[in-house]
């Protein structure tokens, strides 16, 4: 197997060279510092009032909505994605998974610009859309539109992998003892691989709400309908840069608050 | 084998979450940089016409984004008229470029889309002398080609139906939206309140929105992309914009001449022609 540094079950502990820890010291401060920075300069008296004000409030809540729908829509669409990714092999299967991972690796101002096209009021599908009663653009379903499509990899790509590690076998047990394929997904192959689901969903859900370029390009901006944290982060900073790092902090303790999720997700099974 | 599975997930879940990070710290501070462009390079060789002696070197100018085409052109002029200097941009949102600025940016000129950011700059005492203005804008409505909506006034933006996009209040286009919105007496539901003025006119420019409120600049220079509609309120909102030296200059000299090429003739004449109006 694999050589870890420690293992989990001795606790021995294998010796590193010295020179390794300067980097790692190194990059860890870069990370941690500019929150660090960032603490410093929130003035802690007037927290409480800058994150409770009425645009703050709008922005949280359809913020919290908004990715709470996508994380839904994630795994209705990327379960049975991973899962046909994984265990299925069709011609241009690798290209197929790549097209699936693009939207992880595009600028978002970009995905904002392909959905706009595509679901604009002079994009593809637009006018078919229209003549069917249906406006996206300026809507919270086109803020939820623009989160899923650059929040759909996170969970691909966790459950592709959970699954294709955990192998068939149990599966195949399951089908040789008389289960229907449906009885098989849902009663052993779902099970399986519930912590990759799991840390899958929250990654969608932190991708989601951090979500910034695509709506600002395709959802337009509007409080309570448009405008989601991120976004009255960045507008807040033109006026009330005291407001921005107190709504930027928020931010950063929802998104601790996930990758702690995402920890125990990991280590629970 | 657990123990294989949850490795790899936890490794997959933390490259995800790398990406997430950068994608979502990414986008928002792209935008300070991204404008930055060089006319150097155009006219280096025809140098003939040396009007003055001596200024040379390379001078940094800050301006507001609706300057880039009309900059462009007045620093190619100032690379020509002195031989030997290079005159380089940073174009992006004015309270963008003044916050920068605060930090400690170094530039050599700013050139703001109102006074209220040029007061961010000459407040901690970072002009070398006191602002000038140099030109002034106006709002007019935008609206797609062919004018689908057929919007013909100010009011007309009122009609139930009509998609109406405009600057956030928070920033300056949107402060002008605000001040011709009071003078004519109505208030406008816009679908949509914009970080800035070009990202308004893009969803007009696209056809997403019926009707946009941007400046004249914005409607001449995006050429037969979007048609202009005036309104007689207008008026109630003058964007003033003001240019100063600044005192971190390494080349004060080829500062001012620059400051001097947008506020004499030919400047004037780029401005002008450009939609700009002069400054009041």
């Amino acid at each position: 197997m694999t050589t870890g540094v420690t293992t989990r079950h001795t606790g021995q502990r294998l010796g590193l060279p010295a020179w390794v820890f300067v980097p790692a010291a190194v990059g860890a401060l870069f990370v941690v510092l500019p929150l660090v920075a960032m603490l410093t300069r929130v003035e802690w008296r007037h927290f409480g009032d800058l994150v409770t004000s009425e645009s703050s409030i709008a922005a949280l809540e359809l913020s919290l909505r908004t990715a709470t729908a996508t994380t839904v829509l994630c795994v209705v669409f990327g379960v049975p994605m991973a899962v046909v990714l994984a265990r299925t092999s069709f011609r241009g299967q690798g290209i197929a998974r790549s097209f699936v991972l693009l939207p992880l690796v595009l600028p978002p101002v970009v995905c904002g610009i392909a959905l706009l096209y595509t679901f604009g009021r002079l994009g593809l599908l637009g006018h078919t859309l229209e003549v069917l009663g249906i406006q996206v653009a300026f809507s919270t379903t086109a803020v939820v539109m623009a989160q899923t499509f650059v929040a759909l990899p996170f969970l691909v790509v966790s459950l592709d992998g959970a699954l294709r590690t955990a192998g068939t076998r149990y599966e195949a047990v399951a089908a040789t003892l008389g289960a229907r394929p449906t009885r098989v997904f849902l009663r052993v192959t779902l099970p399986l691989v519930l912590p990759g689901l799991a840390s899958g969903a929250v990654l969608s859900f932190a991708r989601a709400l951090g979500e910034f370029g695509a709506t600002i390009t395709f959802a337009g901006s509007l409080q309570g309908v448009t405008r989601t944290l991120p976004l009255e982060v960045y507008l807040q900073r033109e006026t009330d840069p005291q407001a921005a790092v107190a709504l930027s902090l928020l931010l950063v303790a929802v998104a601790t608050l996930v990758i702690g999720l995402t920890r125990t997700s990991r280590v629970a099974p | 084998m657990t123990r294989t599975r949850t490795r790899s997930v936890g490794a997959i879940a933390a490259i995800g979450l790398a990406l997430a990070m950068t994608a979502a710290c990414g986008s928002p501070t792209g935008s300070g940089s991204s404008g930055t462009s060089s006319s150097s390079d155009a006219h280096a060789t025809d140098s003939a016409s040396a009007t003055s002696g001596g200024i040379t070197g390379k001078i940094t100018v800050f301006a507001a984004a609706s300057l880039k085409t009309t900059f462009t052109q007045i620093g190619a002029q100032v690379e020509k008229d002195h031989p030997g200097s290079t005159v380089t941009f940073s174009f992006a949102g004015s309270s963008d470029l003044a916050a920068q600025l605060q930090q400690g940016a170094p530039a050599d000129v700013f050139a703001s889309a109102d006074p209220r950011n040029m007061a961010k700059v000459t407040g901690p005492g970072l002009t070398a002398s006191a602002p000038v203005d140099f030109a002034a804008n106006t709002l007019e409505v935008a609206v797609p080609p062919g004018n689908p909506a057929g919007i013909t006034s100010l009011r007309d933006l009122t009609k139930s139906g009509v998609k109406v996009v405009v600057c956030a209040p928070q920033v300056p286009c949107g402060n002008a939206s605000v001040e011709v919105e009071k003078a004519a007496g109505l208030t406008l539901e816009p679908v949509s309140e914009e970080q800035n003025v070009t990202d308004v006119l893009g969803k007009v420019i696209t056809g997403e929105a019926d009707a946009g409120l941007v400046y004249v600049t914005d409607v001449k220079g995006a050429g037969d992309k979007v048609e202009g509609v005036e309104f007689p309120e207008s008026s109630a909102a003058v964007n003033v914009y003001p240019i100063a030296v600044l005192k971190g200059s390494a080349n004060p000299a080829l500062a001012t001449a620059f400051l001097d090429a947008v506020t004499g003739p030919h400047g004037q004449a780029v401005l002008g022609a450009a939609g700009f109006r002069k400054a009041p």
